[in-house]
């Protein structure tokens, strides 16, 4: 039976229907050239470090769209697991989604099997999607939990490479946040030294850094579980 | 090919509006749009590296630098860019970070799979094939330079080379990455056949040195691991303990 109206399913992956179009209309003569739409990028400060019992995380909430603040309070740290988080930098969509696709997928995985994730599992999904993706995905990730096999940080670039690392700054507020870490990280340090640190990195973040601002969110895991924590002191 | 795409767009406007602007003498060039996002944030993770593996009667010494960048920015500056793929077959990376993490991981895949195949341990240079047929399938797409090293019972170390491009070639020395242009004289005129384990580690440490010195893009620690029927045995030398030379 002939219907009237078809809807065809998208097709996987991405389309580039529009891209001889785009370069037309960004090239165009000089009164009728049209600059693209940006897509709004975090401008953040997020770091997370391996401390005793498990794993701080920290972020800015600030969201911005060039020079305008667009979220004061924007939730970077995301729910991957119950004892999973990650910080996400870098395009603000990209990292939502992402997270939220890799959250779904562990999910399924615990139901399926009866287990609980690994945060290397999560990490090496991560991988593969970013490295398909070529660079196209703007997620800069700061992925951190407790498993089984104890505490771990790792992070996620864009084109799909990964580092396994005790303490990390990411977002542009990183270079602030690292000379922090780099000058009082401790091996095995307590949890309230470890929240002290994290803190204090991304203060210095948003105090050194114009696309950080506003709050500073804290996430512990341990083997027990997860507690998020917002500073309401408001540095600026 | 996709990847390229934006960035050659990006190259052309770029160009366009140096030529077109003009500004007037009053007008201030503080908030460029340069400022607020660093060159380092748009740049691709890149491990710029110096690489290296000596044969010896019994096994493959490989070293590497520990630093990756991101532009100017040190992204990690204890990275372990020696890889184990098999038991007793290691890859030393060099190139983008992302690409030698993928073709690594595919390749341990194949390997594993291929040595549970046949329920024996796998050959170096079935190892290396798999890199090159990689390497070279995908060489428009994949930055990458990789040096396998192993030992097994039928050829005792081995040393293979794949550079850019996807080619193969079994070297009795062989380094790779940035920092290597700046230590082939240092290694010519220093290897001799014959070496043993001892003279070979001292060999690596001072050539990864001497690069680390002069390559900005190589540095950190000095990762060497030797591989012989006995196994793998892992040793990190530090800053602080690295061999000297004199500071001119």
């Amino acid at each position: 039976m002939a219907l009237s109206c078809v809807l065809e399913p998208a097709l996987s992956g991405f389309n580039f229907d529009n891209s001889t179009r785009n370069i037309v209309l960004e090239n165009g003569s000089e009164e009728g050239k049209i600059k693209a739409p940006k897509p709004m990028k975090t401008g953040t400060t997020i770091a997370g470090l391996v401390y005793k019992d498990g794993v701080v995380l920290g972020a800015d909430t600030r969201a911005t769209s060039d020079e305008v603040v667009a979220d004061k309070k924007c939730a970077k740290i995301h729910y991957i697991a119950p004892n999973i988080y990650c910080c996400g930098a870098g395009t603000a969509a990209d990292t939502e989604k992402t997270t939220d696709m890799l959250s779904s997928n562990l999910t399924i995985f615990s139901m399926n099997s009866g287990r609980n994730p690994r945060v290397i599992m999560a990490v090496n999904i991560l991988q593969d999607m970013l490295f398909r993706y070529r660079g196209m995905i703007g997620a800069h990730l700061i992925l951190g939990g407790v498993d089984c096999t104890g505490s771990h940080l790792y992070t996620v670039g864009p084109y799909g490479s990964m580092d396994k690392v005790p303490y990390l700054g990411m977002g542009s507020g990183k270079l602030p946040a690292m000379g922090i870490l780099e000058d009082r990280f401790k091996a095995n340090m307590d949890l309230e030294e470890a929240k002290a640190l994290v803190s204090d990195a991304i203060h210095a973040g948003i105090m050194s850094d114009l696309g950080s601002g506003n709050n500073i969110d804290l996430c512990v895991i341990t083997k027990e579980g997860w507690t998020i924590s917002d500073l309401t002191e408001s540095p600026l | 090919m996709c990847g390229l795409l934006p960035r050659v767009l990006q190259l052309r406007s770029s160009f366009k509006m140096a030529t077109a602007l003009r500004f007037p003498a009053n007008v201030s060039t503080f908030n460029n749009y340069n400022d607020l996002h660093p060159d380092w944030t748009q740049r691709e993770v890149s491990t710029g590296t110096t690489i290296m593996a000596v044969e010896f009667d019994g096994g493959v010494v490989i070293g590497a630098d520990s630093r990756t960048t991101t532009g100017a920015y040190i992204a990690n500056r204890v990275t372990d860019k020696l890889t184990p793929i098999h038991e007793r077959i290691f890859c030393c990376r060099s190139g983008s970070a992302a690409d030698t993490q993928a073709i690594a991981d595919a390749v341990t895949y194949q390997l594993g799979f291929h040595s549970i195949e046949l329920d024996e341990a796998p050959l170096v240079q079935t190892a290396a094939s798999l890199f090159r047929d990689m390497c070279y399938r995908y060489r428009e797409e994949l930055m990458a330079g990789i040096i396998v090293a192993g030992w097994d019972r039928r050829r005792g170390g081995q040393v293979y080379t794949v550079p850019v491009g996807g080619m193969m070639t079994r070297q009795p020395v062989s380094v790779g990455g940035s920092g290597s242009s700046y230590i082939y004289g240092y290694v010519d005129s220093n290897y001799r056949t014959g070496m043993s384990k001892e003279e070979c580690l001292k060999f690596t440490a001072e050539a990864l040195t001497l690069a680390m010195e002069r390559d900005g893009s190589s540095g950190g620690v000095v990762r060497l691991a030797v591989i012989s029927e006995q196994g793998v045995e892992r040793q990190a030398i530090l800053g602080n303990q690295l061999p000297k030379f004199s500071t001119v």
